[in-house]
């Protein structure tokens, strides 16, 4: 489903977070001039078509100890990868999970899965899982550690079209 | 903050989902047997301490509108930083990380159409005399992600 403007509306408002009150969704609709029960359908139509993941508390990785994470990259075998790739999603510990295109020669791999652990031991160990599941479907792979951030703005509605 | 085990049953429970219903937090405070206030006033006191990110409907990205594409580059050393300021000025840069591979720069590209990604990572070659190298995604698969609170 493509979003029309009431929806977009309804993103701007809400993609920084939901208000801490007893009837969030009606304060939203008051502030948009619409009524709840617009709202709320609206809401679960977004999610049913897949624009609205889900609704619900992101933790802060680091307060709860999660401090360690790598990216880890994968040459899968191409006919393998959409089931496998399904597989390596479905970890508790992968944060985001992609196919992405090979850039031969310098870059064999095509699966990208994020890990995040309590340390780096950890880690490495959560990468063995991966490699387990992956098996002989997997020719190759590496894990990226992040050792600095050097810009970091979140993902935005986009201003333009309605 | 130190959490105590309501504070942990709330996050791991509030990872799951929250409901789309007139009275959500009584809903959720009804299936944690707490009171409702209680439940508010925590996640309020979670949200000040930065134990919660964020609150709220998560987006797709690219149904937010626009297209998103992960670039990296390899640069040498003794340019890295230089490189960094140069690539972090362009707006469309929407994170970047230093990383430990020959590729060493990865960064999150945000335009508005999928033309866009292009120009702007030719113009990141241009002003930079380095490659950008591309890794849009092909496909995405389902994350059951959670943090053990």
């Amino acid at each position: 489903m493509t979003p029309d403007t009431t929806d977009r509306a309804i993103i701007a408002a809400t993609q920084s977070g939901l208000p801490l009150v007893p009837h969030p969704y009606a304060a939203i609709a008051t502030d948009l001039g619409l009524s709840e029960d617009e709202l709320c359908t609206r809401l679960r139509a977004m999610q049913a078509g897949g624009i609205i993941r889900r609704i619900a508390v992101a933790p802060n990785h680091y307060a709860l100890g999660m401090t360690a994470n790598g990216m880890s990259v994968w040459d899968v075998d191409g006919a393998q990868v959409a089931t496998l790739g399904q597989r390596v999603g479905n970890l508790e510990f992968v944060s985001h999970c992609y196919e992405r295109p090979r850039a031969l020669p310098d870059w064999p791999y095509n699966l990208f899965a994020m890990i995040h652990g309590s340390s780096r031991d950890e880690v490495e160990a959560l990468r063995q899982t991966i490699a387990d599941i992956l098996g002989s479907a997997c020719q190759g792979h590496d894990i990226l550690y992040s050792t600095r951030i050097l810009k970091k703005t979140g993902l935005r509605l986009r201003s333009k079209k309605g | 903050m130190t959490l105590d085990d309501t504070d942990r049953l709330i996050l791991n429970h509030l990872q799951e989902g929250f409901p789309i219903d007139p009275n959500p937090f009584q809903v959720v405070a009804k299936e944690l047997e707490i009171p409702e206030a209680e439940l508010i006033e925590r996640l309020e006191v979670m949200k000040a301490a930065r134990v919660i990110t964020r609150f709220g409907p998560f987006y797709d990205a690219a149904a937010m509108g626009g297209a998103f594409c992960l670039c990296a580059m390899a640069i040498p050393d003794g340019e890295f930083d230089a490189v960094a300021r140069q690539v972090n000025t362009h707006p469309e840069v929407a994170h970047n990380y230093e990383r430990t591979h020959r590729l060493n720069m990865w960064f999150v590209l945000a335009t508005e159409t999928r033309d866009e990604i292009e120009e702007v990572a030719e113009r990141i070659e241009a002003q930079t005399g380095h490659r950008v190298w591309l890794f849009p995604k092909l496909q995405e698969f389902f994350i059951r992600f959670r943090v053990a609170a």
